[in-house]
C-alpha cells in the first residue's frame, strides 16, 4: 500500500470535521464525490453483472416471490395480512426504501425495513416478530425493497435522525478489531484496489437484502455488516442491535443517489 | 421451497423452446458446521425429472457439488399443448413439484 492509512484517516477526519455544518444532506461533505459514487455492481464480473439483471435466473427473486405470497397471508390475533391495510404492495410500497432507514418521530426512535416490518406485525397485526435473518423477515424486506427497484436512495439525515446520523459515521471511521481498521480505510480510501484477489466496493447498501454467491442464499445488509467485522477480526455485535442502525443510516445517505437493485447479486 | 420455471407462453409446433427452472433448495454438502459446531446433515436434490403432457423428457441425477438453488436450462421441442411438469427428490425425502402450462398452436 502507499497510502498511509494514519494520514488517510487523518485527512478524513478533517475533511468531514470542516463539513459539519448545522443544515441538512446537500451540505454535508460526502465521503465519495457523487460523480465517483458506484453501486457495488460495477465491481462484478459481467456473468455476475448478468445473473443480477436476469429478470427470470436472478436467485433473489425466490424470495422476493415468497414475500409476496407473506404479503397477502393473514397473520396474528387480528388475522390481518399487510394487504388488508397497504393494498397492492407494487402501488403502496414504490418508492419505500429509498427513504430508509428513517426516524419516527412517533415511535421516537429510527426503524430499517426490518424494523418497520416487524413494528406492522407487534403493534397492528398483534403477531410474533420474525427473527432477525429468518427467511420469512428477508423475503417481506426484499419483496418491499423490490417495488423500489431503479429508485435513487435518498434518506434524510436532519432533525432527529442528526445523532443517530453522526453515530454512523463515527462507528464507520473508527478502527477496531485485532487487525484495527475502520470502514473508511477501505470503502472510502482503498476502493478499487484488490483485497486478496477481489476489488473492494465503495460499500453500498443499495442492493439489500442481496443474494450472495458466497453465503449461497439472501442475507441482510447487517449480516454483511457482520462479515466485514468478522473479516476485521472484530466483535460481531448481535443482529438489530441500534448501533448497526446508525450505520444503516450513515451508509445509505453516503450511497444517496445510487439506484435500488434488490435483490441485488454480489460475490 | 419454491421454484421458478420459465417456457414460452404460446410456441408453434415443431418450434424447439427453452426450458428453464430456478429451485429454491440448501443443497447441503454435509461438510458444514453451524453456528455452534453441530455438523450440518446432508441434504441434495438427487433426481429431478421433466415430464411434457405426461411423458418424461429430462431426468437429471444431480448431486451436492451442484450450489444451493440450483437452475437448469435445456431445450426441447413443442409438440402439443399442456404442460410441464418438474419433479425433484432431496435427501431428507422431500418430493416436491412445479408444473407450468403451455400452448402449442398449428
Amino acid at each position: 500500500m502507499t497510502r498511509s492509512p494514519a494520514i488517510g484517516a487523518a485527512a478524513l477526519a478533517l475533511a468531514l470535521g470542516a463539513a459539519v455544518l448545522p443544515s441538512g444532506a446537500a451540505a454535508q461533505a460526502r465521503p465519495i464525490p457523487p460523480d465517483q459514487v458506484r453501486s457495488g455492481v460495477t465491481f462484478l464480473a459481467p456473468d455476475q453483472r448478468a445473473l443480477q439483471q436476469d429478470a427470470f435466473g436472478n436467485p433473489g427473486l425466490l424470495w422476493v416471490e415468497r414475500g409476496e405470497r407473506l404479503w397477502r397471508e393473514p397473520a396474528g390475533a387480528g388475522g390481518k395480512s399487510c394487504a388488508n391495510c397497504h393494498g397492492d404492495g407494487a402501488a403502496s410500497m414504490k418508492g419505500v426504501a429509498a427513504r430508509y432507514p428513517v426516524f419516527d418521530t412517533k415511535a421516537g426512535r429510527l426503524f430499517n425495513l426490518e424494523g418497520r416490518i416487524n413494528e406492522c406485525r407487534t403493534a397492528h397485526q398483534g403477531a410474533t416478530p420474525f427473527p432477525y435473518e429468518s427467511e420469512a423477515l428477508l423475503s417481506l424486506t426484499a419483496y418491499v425493497a423490490h417495488q423500489s427497484r431503479g429508485m435513487p436512495l435518498a434518506v434524510a439525515i436532519d432533525g432527529p435522525a442528526r445523532k443517530h446520523f453522526e453515530s454512523g459515521e463515527k462507528l464507520y471511521t473508527q478502527r477496531r478489531g485485532q487487525l484495527n481498521l475502520s470502514c473508511a480505510q477501505c470503502h472510502t480510501d482503498n476502493w478499487g484496489r484488490k483485497l486478496g484477489p477481489e476489488p473492494i466496493s465503495q460499500g453500498h447498501p443499495n442492493a439489500y437484502p442481496l443474494y450472495r454467491l458466497e453465503w449461497q442464499t439472501l442475507g441482510s445488509l447487517q449480516r454483511r455488516f457482520r462479515s466485514c467485522l468478522s473479516g476485521i477480526r472484530a466483535e460481531m455485535l448481535p443482529y438489530g442491535s441500534p448501533e448497526y442502525l446508525d450505520l444503516e443510516l450513515y451508509v445509505a445517505w453516503r450511497a444517496a443517489g445510487l439506484e435500488i437493485e434488490t435483490p441485488g447479486v454480489r460475490r | 421451497m419454491a421454484a421458478r420455471i420459465q417456457i414460452p407462453a404460446a410456441a408453434k409446433r415443431g418450434e424447439v423452446i427453452e426450458v428453464r427452472i430456478l429451485i429454491q433448495h440448501p443443497m447441503e454438502t454435509g461438510y458444514r458446521v453451524d453456528h455452534v459446531g453441530k455438523p450440518v446433515p446432508k441434504n441434495a436434490i438427487r433426481t429431478l425429472t421433466c415430464r411434457y403432457n405426461g411423458v418424461e423428457i429430462l431426468r437429471a441425477a444431480m448431486s451436492p457439488g451442484i450450489a444451493a438453488n440450483p437452475y437448469l436450462q435445456f431445450c426441447t421441442v413443442a409438440e402439443a399443448s399442456g404442460e410441464l411438469e418438474f419433479s425433484w427428490t432431496d435427501d431428507a425425502g422431500t418430493q416436491e413439484s412445479a408444473r407450468q402450462p403451455i400452448v402449442v398452436s398449428g
